[in-house]
């Protein structure tokens, strides 16, 4: 097991957010998370990244390792786990290259840095064509792009994605998901909360439903998908 | 036209204080979104730090110990004082900022005065009310070209601080520390994500800000030779006026509004009566800022604080 979460709680100035989740994710794996919005997804992956606090009684273990132990810059820099918010939330003031530069702050300069920056552009060739470009003029897109390609720069031993489909028209949705397919096939886990509950099932191998601050179903993705409830309340009927 | 050469020279050297103390100013302002009201006083502290190493090293000289030439004496007390300023200024961040980081803003800046109240009156406690002089570092020989009077003191002053101001704008532009501080000023919230730590970029951002402050300070002590406790005040505020004129997130926007800082107030003085000149002269920087309430070099950021 690479990531296991157990009786995770988080409160926001004494508003409950989440009332003791739990969830596992194995290596190599694609595991989604889908709910309604405000079901307490993104807190579920600032709680795993260590943006935000879980209250006393969670625990959250990395390869052994106790998470809580660990700041959020530490959390990337040390054990890999990267995280791409909400709403990409790039530094539109930085260049595109900047941007993926940035990311490897914490690493050794090296040819490795090299290797990555050109497997982000193999990936995504029309980020090279922008490296100099700000990343505040990129379209939609591209801006996702950047966004997971940063985080493939800056750890990638696990991927947390914050609803990558979000704002992408169909076509660039499927591109980007093809992508983050290809880096899941070279070693990256991937850890996704989607609203659009059909995209990310069929992207992820296993998943979890999330309600009011509760997961109240798991399964694998096929299970799921042919769920009546889930089908009802996620997939349109 | 000589007269306003004269005033030119003159408008330089007293920008030259502004400009370095808004750098630090604009810096903290920019990363860390915070007002650190104390950095009137880190300028204060830097000129005391310069004074101890200054006459230490005169001290050393004239009992025959350690003879060192006057410019390398001078080199050294620059060095060393930013060495030090700049650990009063990381510990400001560590023990005044670091635990309010999150908490309304309104506290931090009551932070940075509070600070400032204490440094002051530390110094106040700890050296007396005696007003301490700077040691005369070196010889000053003025030239005179086309009629205008210019001392080498001058020059350097002058051409330290612009040299300085481009150096932190290229450090800012091209090294990775400052793109992170880049990253900070859009985006705080992200910043941890790229695996970047906010404190190491907090410190950084102190240190480098109260070292440019320090040299601000033995550059004002060589050119007004007296060091009292209160002296960053005014100064201070002065240059937060500039830092915020400059825009936030612009190194040369501070620098430059520093300079225009002194320009406005030699000039207004060389016309205008000398008890008149901070009158007119922020009076016409309050019109500037109607017109620019970005400053000149503001660049955007993002409106979400948190993520």
């Amino acid at each position: 097991m690479l990531l296991s979460v157990e009786d995770l709680r988080v409160s926001y100035g004494g508003i409950k957010a989440l009332h003791g989740i739990g969830f596992r994710v194995d290596e190599g794996e694609i595991v989604c998370i889908i709910g309604a919005n405000g079901a307490g997804k993104s807190t579920t992956l600032r709680a795993v990244s260590r943006l935000v606090p879980a209250e006393p009684g969670s625990k959250l273990t990395y390869r052994g390792k106790d998470l809580l132990k660990y700041p959020p810059d530490r959390v990337v820099a040390e054990l890999g786990i990267t995280h791409v918010p909400e709403g990409r939330r790039l530094f539109d003031n930085l260049t595109v290259m900047e941007n993926l530069r940035l990311a490897c702050f914490a690493r050794r300069n090296g040819p490795e840095i090299q290797r990555d920056l050109d497997r982000v552009f193999s990936i995504f060739p029309r980020l090279r064509e922008r490296i100099h470009q700000k990343a505040g003029t990129l379209s939609g897109g591209e801006q996702q792009m950047l966004a997971i390609g940063r985080a493939f720069m800056s750890g990638r031993q696990v991927m947390l994605l914050d609803e990558p489909s979000m704002g992408l028209a169909p076509l660039l949705m499927m591109d980007v998901f093809k992508a983050l397919g290809e880096i899941n096939r070279e070693g990256t886990t991937i850890l996704l909360v989607e609203q659009n509950a059909r995209l990310a099932l069929r992207f992820a191998r296993r998943g979890y439903v999330l309600e009011n601050g509760n997961l109240v179903l798991e399964g694998s993705s096929e299970e799921l998908l042919n769920n009546p409830d889930v089908k009802k309340a996620y997939l349109g009927g | 036209m000589t007269f306003f050469l004269q005033q030119v020279v003159n408008a330089l050297q007293w920008g030259s204080f502004y400009a370095l103390i808004a750098l630090g100013y604009s810096m903290v302002y920019s990363v860390l979104m915070l007002f650190n009201f104390a950095h009137g006083d880190i300028f204060m502290v830097g000129a005391y730090m310069g004074f101890f190493v200054a006459t230490g090293l005169v001290t050393l000289g004239a009992a025959g110990v350690l003879a060192l030439p006057s410019w390398l004496i001078l080199a050294l007390t620059i060095l060393m004082a930013m060495f030090l300023t700049s650990l009063v200024g990381m510990l400001v961040e560590r023990v005044g900022y670091r635990p309010l980081r999150g908490a309304p803003r309104a506290s931090a800046a009551l932070t940075g005065l509070m600070i400032g109240i204490i440094l002051q009156t530390g110094n106040l406690a700890l050296l007396g009310a005696r007003r301490q002089t700077f040691p005369g570092l070196i010889d000053v020989t003025s030239y005179k070209v086309a009629g205008v009077i210019v001392s080498n003191k001058a020059l350097i002053i002058i051409t330290l601080s612009i040299l300085l101001t481009l150096a932190l704008h290229q450090f800012v532009r091209r090294t990775k520390w400052g793109m992170a501080m880049r990253a900070m000023a859009y985006d705080f919230a992200v910043v941890p994500l790229m695996g970047v730590s906010i404190n190491t970029i907090a410190l950084l951002t102190f240190g480098l800000g109260s070292a440019l402050a320090a040299v601000a300070g033995i550059f004002f002590g060589m050119a007004y030779p007296v060091l009292e406790p209160y002296m960053g005040l005014l100064v201070g505020w002065k240059a937060f006026v500039a830092a915020i004129l400059g825009g936030r997130g612009s190194v040369l926007g501070a620098g430059l509004a520093g300079f225009l800082l002194g320009f406005i107030e030699i000039f207004v003085a060389a016309v205008f009566p000398s008890t008149l000149r901070d009158v007119i002269a922020y009076s016409i920087i309050l019109v500037i800022l109607t017109f620019r309430p970005y400053g000149f070099f503001g660049e955007p950021y993002s409106a979400q604080l948190r993520l």
